[in-house]
């Protein structure tokens, strides 16, 4: 893996037409790095962060290395053999970089556009090309914002997992888990074997929901395994599972000192009287993990609603996206786990070589077949999840007018309910025109499902008919933007498919995307 | 397929220009139905930037519009609540060497005469106008009648304006497309069609924006309006760094410019939020919205060229508009003798928020019978058939 900063290194590391370029060195972009990379090709792995690993493997920074990070991962062994793979190839890992877009450059060519400062000397632009791509940028968390939900104390519950994982750092003393989905189980077990204690885990789903899908659970057993021992390990440390209840109060004036949870109905309506109070200094809460797909969504990738309302991208049997050259594993596939990204990132890594060396057997052995085998069992399974945790609409019931939504702008559920009530507002976008909810820092990462559902819950679209359109994945200095290298626009009046594009694939005013595949689950899953 | 309720026009597409033509409408009395097929400012009015501009006008009809309709913005400020953030900041247009600047002064004569105030700029005068400009620029026009509005909130509060005392009365059905036009025995307008049902009334308005072709073809008539992709640059939250909207006299050049390819010239403009703009990029490439890291990488070129501070500042987010445009860069605005019943108001480029106000009026005047503000002839929809 060289990765030395010396001059000349640099220099041949931006001006390669790579085979394969991976954005996201997780345990997806990690197992495809080094599937393809022990097939011959050359490749670049990208990623925004320092070290690799992802969110999985999220490990102290090497000064604070004193503590076994194994200690908080099961699966670190297998890990530790990807990293081994990675330092025995000649991947080109470039820590740091920010993808902030990917483009096509020709037939069969893609530049990806990053901004760095690994090298110490500032921010500055970097160019990768290479023949094919393959998308690994994982997740982020899904907020559902609840009177209170902005005081301090209150944190993300992915967010308090990475904190433990990298710095070792405990939201409070006493930390109630709340929301919904398997993390919280994780996330309480983490914390509490880190010396937290964790009065309840408050989880909005019930677990029947999974009862009813019994052959999926069969053909996912190690899933189930790690489910139950969470959960036994929870309760012999007198940790209380509450399930179909939600926190729908904080109490506090400058930190947090209690929460109110109530019990709710299938559609997560708070039932009236059941509210009750537990004392605690923080609160984690976690509502799911939104796939983060924005590059690909640029260009013109298609996706597909989740069980749960998230968009993930639409893959073909080999994760190839709609866009021929474009892969995808992990997470931007749909929210799946460790093991399954790291099933697909390996999948994509042997397609990828079966397409560039134009060889098709290799994408026809028996290791493709074993882990397209795998990978259906634990799509399945994850589909089978989103179902059970997916929002239910009366989850907007625990806000009142004044509950900020948009953390970043300071727009309250107040401002949205009129600008969809009184302004003509109809779906994320045109509130966020209307109040600047989702233009701040994030994005609209933190408040896009909310305002979502709120939007839906105005009785307007059912369903935002696309995902949310950023076609700057991170924030880019004006001043690197400015120093690119000039090129010929181009000036082909055609979509991304080659097609002409009569109407772009969501095109404002167009309430329709016919490239996102419908399906009938909302953004808040209705009342069944 | 059922009838449903009827007004007296029906405007189709709630933008700014639709929003403004149902404004003037009601506030003479008419009743009106404005039906867009998504959201209020769900099309390329969500996409402006919301600058008034008269400063990058030559003398002409465009010109005389935009006169207008500063005057009717600065109207409509103190009768639509302060949301829609009307600030009547002034455009500063600067020139990077002498050459420019003897174009920009022959430039701005020409436009004084016909009624614009532009007033020059020493090297100092531009210092004390935007302190953080690049200091080696040649000088500058100052032009005290430029303003901006938020666009969409714009839309939005005319609309609801418009339903005020007085007014006929305005009905607003979001999520419906418009599908057909109903005509009678004689070719006149009765109403249109919608996938939910039709909905009747004697005159129809085409606000459709760059949509307005597809429209004009519904009824049974050509109307080449093509779209014209901009893209624009939004910034991290600053403190005021730019007080008004400063853009380099190149600008001018690209606006008028009937080119396919690129051209940028970015205007650069604080909001009242904080976020800086730089737009907008002009090229012709249909309804694509792939991003063009070209495009990107010139406005923020010029931007930091005009303003240096700007090199360290973050761009969180940049977005593509797709401009209504039309071959003479006139918009279409009147009634169009080809089918009596039909008016359209659409084709307004890059500066149908400036100007929406002026063409809502004239629909007001010609469905009222009253008189007209200026002349209207440059802007006949039929203009483009050998005949017209
Ligand atoms: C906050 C959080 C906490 C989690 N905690 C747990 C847990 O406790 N237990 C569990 O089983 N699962 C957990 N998960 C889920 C688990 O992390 C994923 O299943 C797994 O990491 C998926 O791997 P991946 O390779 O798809 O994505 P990731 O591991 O998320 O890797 C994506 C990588 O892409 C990089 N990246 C993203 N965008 C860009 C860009 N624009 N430019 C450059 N690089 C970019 C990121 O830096 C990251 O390294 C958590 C997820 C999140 C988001
Ligand atoms: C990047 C960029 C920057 C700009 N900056 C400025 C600026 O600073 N100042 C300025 O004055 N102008 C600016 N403009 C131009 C300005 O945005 C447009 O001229 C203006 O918004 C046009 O408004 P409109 O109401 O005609 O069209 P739109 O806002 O597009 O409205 C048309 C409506 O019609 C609806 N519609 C279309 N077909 C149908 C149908 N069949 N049935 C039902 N509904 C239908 C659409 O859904 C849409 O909502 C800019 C444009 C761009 C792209």
């Amino acid at each position: 893996m060289p990765n030395s900063p010396s001059d000349e290194a640099t220099d041949d590391r931006y001006s390669a037409l790579y085979d394969l370029a991976v954005i996201g060195a997780g345990c997806a972009g990690l197992a495809g790095a080094v599937a393809a990379s022990e097939r011959g090709l050359s490749v670049a792995l990208l990623d925004a962060a320092g070290q690799i690993g992802g969110q999985f493997y999220r490990h102290p920074a090497p000064p604070l290395g004193a503590v076994r990070p194994q200690a908080l991962h099961h699966d670190w062994s297998l890990f530790a053999g990807l990293r081994r793979r990675l330092e025995a190839s000649d991947i080109v890992h470039l820590a740091g970089h920010h993808v902030w877009t990917v483009v096509r450059e020709g037939e069969g060519e893609w530049a990806v556009h990053a901004v760095t400062a690994a090298d110490g000397t500032g921010e500055r632009p970097a160019r990768v090309r290479a023949r094919t791509v393959l998308l690994a940028t994982g997740a982020y968390e899904r907020h559902l914002p609840f009177p209170g939900w902005t005081l301090p104390g209150v944190v993300a519950a992915g967010g308090a997992q990475a904190m433990l994982k990298s710095g070792l750092v405990l939201p409070g003393r006493r930390v109630v888990v709340a929301g919904s989905g398997p993390l919280l189980l994780a996330v309480a077990a983490s914390l509490s074997a880190a010396g937290a204690r964790v009065p309840a885990v408050v989880e909005a789903s019930g677990y029947t929901g999974y009862a009813r899908r019994p052959g999926v659970l069969a053909a996912n057993p190690h899933k189930l395994m790690e489910a139950v021992i969470h959960a036994t390990g929870l309760v012999r440390r007198g940790v209380r599972l509450r399930t179909r209840s939600a926190v729908t109060q904080v109490h506090g004036t400058d930190r947090v000192e209690a929460v109110t949870v109530s019990r709710i109905d299938r559609d997560w309506r708070p039932l009236p009287g059941t509210g009750r109070r537990i004392a605690c200094d923080a609160l984690a809460v976690g509502h799911g993990l939104v796939p983060q797909v924005e590059l690909a969504t640029s260009l013109g990738c298609a996706t597909r609603r989740t069980e749960d309302g998230t968009y993930a991208l639409a893959l073909d049997a080999l994760q190839e996206t709609s866009v021929r050259g474009l892969w995808a594993a992990g997470e931007t596939g749909g929210i799946g786990g460790a093991d399954l990204a790291r099933t697909e990132g390996e999948l994509a890594g042997i397609a990828v070589a079966a397409r560039t060396r134009g060889r098709p057997e290799l994408a026809r052995g028996g290791r493709v077949r074993e882990l397209q085998r795998r990978r259906d069992g634990m799509r399945d399974f994850a589909d089978a999840m989103a179902a059970v945790h997916a929002p239910g609409s009366g989850w907007v019931h625990w806000l009142d007018d004044a509950t900020d939504v948009c953390r970043c702008e300071e727009v309250s559920a107040g401002a949205i309910r009129e600008a969809l009530a009184d302004y003509g507002a109809r779906d994320a976008r045109t509130v966020k025109l209307l109040t600047r909810a989702g233009m701040g820092w994030c994005q609209g990462r933190m408040c896009g499902a909310a305002v979502a559902c709120l939007a839906a819950g105005a009785g307007a679209e059912s369903a935002p008919a696309s995902p949310e359109r950023r076609p700057l994945a991170v924030p880019v200095p004006l001043g690197v933007l400015g120093s690119l290298e000039p090129s010929e626009p181009t000036a082909t009046p055609t979509g991304p498919s080659g097609q002409p594009d009569a109407a772009g694939p969501d095109e404002p005013g167009r309430p329709v995307d016919g490239r996102t595949r419908p399906s009938t689950a909302g953004p808040c899953k209705p009342a069944d | 397929m059922p009838t449903r309720s009827s007004a007296d026009l029906i405007v189709i597409g709630a933008g700014v220009v639709g929003a403004a033509c149902a404004y003037y409408a009601a506030r003479s009395g008419i009743s009106v139905t404005v039906i867009d097929r998504g959201a209020v400012a769900g099309g390329t009015t969500g996409a402006g930037e919301g600058n008034l501009l008269v400063s990058d006008k030559e003398p002409g009809p465009e010109l005389e519009l935009a006169l207008l309709s500063v005057r009717l913005w600065r109207e409509l400020s103190d009768l639509l609540p302060p949301r829609i953030e009307y600030e009547a900041k002034g455009g500063l247009v600067v020139a990077s060497d002498e050459a420019s600047m003897a174009a920009l002064r022959g430039f701005a004569a020409r436009q004084e005469r016909a009624g614009v105030k532009a007033e020059q700029a020493t090297v100092d005068q531009l210092r004390d106008l935007e302190p953080h400009l690049a200091p080696d620029l040649a000088g500058g026009f100052h032009y005290p009648q430029d303003a901006q509005v938020q666009p969409a909130l714009a839309a939005a509060h005319l609309l609801r304006a418009a339903g005020g005392q007085g007014s006929g009365g305005v009905r607003l059905r979001l999520g419906e497309e418009v599908i057909g036009v109903l005509t009678g025995a004689n070719g006149e307008v009765r109403g249109v069609r919608t996938a939910s049902g039709d909905v009747r009334a004697p005159y129809i308005v085409n606000a459709a924006g760059s949509w307005g072709g597809e429209l004009a073809r519904l009824a049974g008539v050509g109307l080449p309006v093509l779209p014209r992709r901009g893209f624009v640059l939004v910034t991290e939250p600053l403190p005021r760094v730019v007080r008004r909207k400063v853009y380099a006299a190149d600008y001018v050049a690209d606006v008028a410019s009937g080119s396919a390819a690129l051209q940028t010239s970015a205007v650069v403009e604080g909001t009242p939020s904080g976020p800086v703009l730089i737009g907008a990029s002009r090229e012709r490439v249909g309804f694509d919205r792939t991003l063009s890291v070209e495009a990107l990488r010139r406005l923020a070129a010029q931007a930091t060229r005009l303003f240096p501070v700007l090199a360290g500042v973050r761009a969180m987010r940049t977005y593509a508009g797709f401009r209504p445009y039309l071959p003479d860069h006139l918009p279409a605005i009147g009634p169009d003798p080809r089918v009596p019943g039909l008016l359209h108001a659409c084709g307004h480029e890059g500066a149908g928020i400036g100007l929406a106000p002026a063409t809502g009026l004239i629909v007001a005047r010609v469905l009222s019978g009253g008189q007209l503000p200026l002349d209207i002839e440059p802007f006949r929809p039929h203009r483009f058939d050998a005949a017209g």
